[in-house]
């Protein structure tokens, strides 16, 4: 294993097991979504059926959404340590390290995609108490999607993280910010028929491309139910150019330079 | 990117001026300057302290020092790489210890140095060999498994010691490395930094704000307001006195000040309500003096300079601006 590997590698191992010693942490990021999913998806499931918003079900509705629910808590939690790491004093040692600051970036998201696939994964176990029907190649190319995702909210996370000095900086950007980008991705509620101010956050959200990609693998067999979505290149599309421009975003921040004077 | 081994020779590496040398460094948090013009020589094998009250502009040195930040002015060359444009290879030579625990309180002391290890491109047996071998000489082989956040503080302090040693630093750097440890703790860590110097021939550069441990450094730099005030052994910054000191407390102040100087034919020192004065013969001058305020005199002290009395004449004003 090259330097720059073992350096990037040992980051992540870190973040795995930093993670799994925290029972709290586990809990927030798969045990949450899933609780949100069986409450809204019996609580609406009725209201959603009425209404014909969809041709699905509620539960079944956002059952893809409740998957990138927990990429996102799993992204926000890990790159929240971040900012913590920096006050205990432990990022400064690594800073002084002869690693580049660029090993630092794919250290925090690697170790963050594991973890939130990993545990996505789990959810997505789940599916077939949802009457969605996951075929091997489904399976493949849907994990594969959520990879891509996770990168994109590992990178925008870390960004986010770099420079703040306080966590509670971190939550209030979580709640003005990261849960709406959630929330207007076609994760809790489909996007046709909304007011036009609505329908324009929808449209340059990244993160409805990423769940849009997701619901047309998971429903290869079924093209009827994702018909309204944007169509899968150039969801694809957009994921892809997400994810790179969040991952350069956070080397960029973190570059090794005497302009973060006051992130050092 | 390019990996940097760990074990690179001294020879090559060690200027002709010094482990590090520094020239001119300057530092700036937006108005003030934290650090105006500093410039200093570290020996190899040589321990230098760098003493001043807090927010004179050690922890910005030692920022610098430590390849955090890059001063804004000023040249610095650390075991033979430029910096900033040679950091890296820099980072690789350096050891540095934090004021701030730099421990993952959830991993364990073992798991700690296996990932510092790694950040210096250590693996497989030449990382089981460093753990093993920093652990033995900090005397924490017992406590590998345990979690650091389990730990004392002192205990917490050594594996910081341990980490910092396995990559086999030629120059060690530290930040108040005293800060909460108890009193043998600290010697604990100076027989320890001793030894190092000894067998390893590591350069150490250490700041603080304790007078005794500046004293056991090989040589100091006296740090106030951002500017190296004075620089030598402590001895010889103690020979500068010229003698010793005369401290006198005086219900007045301005008179008996007055008073001092028409009887010695020396300026005095004012520092709040004492009066200070260094002689050659200075315990001669004591009983006089005391006869002569008779009355108005709280205290008279007579004593063999110390490193604090430096810093009082090189600055003007007290070490502990606070009391």
């Amino acid at each position: 294993m090259s330097a720059t590997w073992l350096g990037i590698w040992s980051l992540a191992s870190r973040e795995l097991k930093r993670f799994l010693r925290q029972r709290n942490r586990v809990f927030g990021a798969l045990a949450q979504p899933v609780l949100f999913w069986a409450l809204f998806g019996g609580g609406l499931d009725p209201s959603f059926r009425a209404a014909g918003r969809s041709n699905i079900g509620y539960v079944e509705y956002f059952f893809p959404g409740t998957i990138v629910l927990t990429l996102l808590f799993t992204a926000i939690f890990t790159t929240i340590s971040i900012i913590e790491d920096r006050n205990a004093g432990f990022l400064q040692s690594v800073l002084v390290a002869p690693v580049g600051r660029e090993s630092i970036v794919c250290g925090k998201i690697l170790g963050t995609t594991i973890l939130a696939v990993g545990q996505a994964i789990l959810v997505l176990a789940l599916a077939p108490l949802t009457g969605i029907d996951v075929s091997a190649i489904e399976l493949v190319a849907g994990i594969a999607l959520l990879v891509l995702m996770a990168v994109g909210l590992a990178g925008l996370g870390f960004a986010i993280a770099w420079r703040m000095d306080s966590t509670q900086g971190f939550h209030a950007i979580m709640t003005a910010f990261l849960m709406p980008m959630w929330f207007l991705s076609g994760a809790f509620f489909p996007a046709a028929g909304l007011p036009a101010w609505l329908a324009t956050l929808v449209t340059i959200n990244p993160l409805t491309y990423g769940l849009a990609a997701f619901r047309r693998v998971l429903y290869l067999g079924e093209p009827a139910v994702t018909a309204d979505l944007p169509g899968f290149g150039i969801s694809l599309l957009v994921m892809i150019t997400f994810a790179l421009s969040m991952v350069t975003l956070a080397m960029w921040l973190a570059r090794d330079h005497n302009l973060s004077k006051r992130a050092a | 990117m390019t990996s940097v081994a760990a074990g690179d020779s001294n020879t090559t590496h060690t200027t002709p001026q010094g482990v590090v040398h520094a020239e001119g460094l300057s530092y700036r948090y937006g108005e003030r300057r934290a650090l105006d013009r500093v410039s200093l020589t570290v020996a190899r094998g040589e321990v230098f302290g760098v003493l001043g009250p807090n927010g004179g502009g050690k922890t910005t040195l030692f920022r610098i020092l430590s390849t955090l930040v890059d001063a804004d002015e000023g040249t610095l060359t650390m075991a033979g790489f430029r910096l900033p444009s040679e950091k890296r290879g820099a980072r690789s030579l350096l050891g540095v210890l934090f004021q701030k625990p730099a421990l993952d309180g959830k991993l364990s002391v073992e798991e700690n140095l296996h990932h510092h290890g790694s950040l210096y491109g250590l693996s497989g047996q030449s990382l089981r060999t460093a753990i093993d071998r920093s652990t033995e000489r900090l005397g924490i082989a017992d406590r590998r498994r345990d979690r650091a956040e389990a730990l004392s503080g002192g205990l917490q302090r050594r594996v910081e010691l341990a980490k910092s040693l396995m990559t086999e630093p030629k120059i060690l750097i530290l930040d108040e490395p005293s800060t909460g440890l108890d009193p043998g703790a600290r010697q604990d860590l100076w027989r320890y930094l001793a030894h190092l110097r000894s067998e390893d021939g590591t350069t150490i550069l250490l700041t603080t704000h304790l007078m005794d441990e500046a004293d056991r450094c090989d040589r100091i730099a006296i740090l106030d307001a951002g500017r190296a005030v004075a620089m030598g052994t402590p001895d010889e910054l103690k020979r500068r006195i010229g003698g010793d000191v005369i401290t006198i407390r005086s219900r007045r102040p301005d008179d008996a000040a007055a008073t001092v100087e028409r009887v010695t034919g020396q300026r005095v020192t004012r520092i709040g309500d004492l009066i200070r004065l260094e002689h050659a013969n200075a315990h001669v001058w004591v009983r006089q003096l005391f006869e002569v305020l008779s009355e108005d005199v709280v205290g008279i002290s007579l004593a063999k300079p110390t490193l604090e009395d430096v810093f009082v004449r090189e600055t003007g004003h007290r070490f502990w601006n606070e009391e």
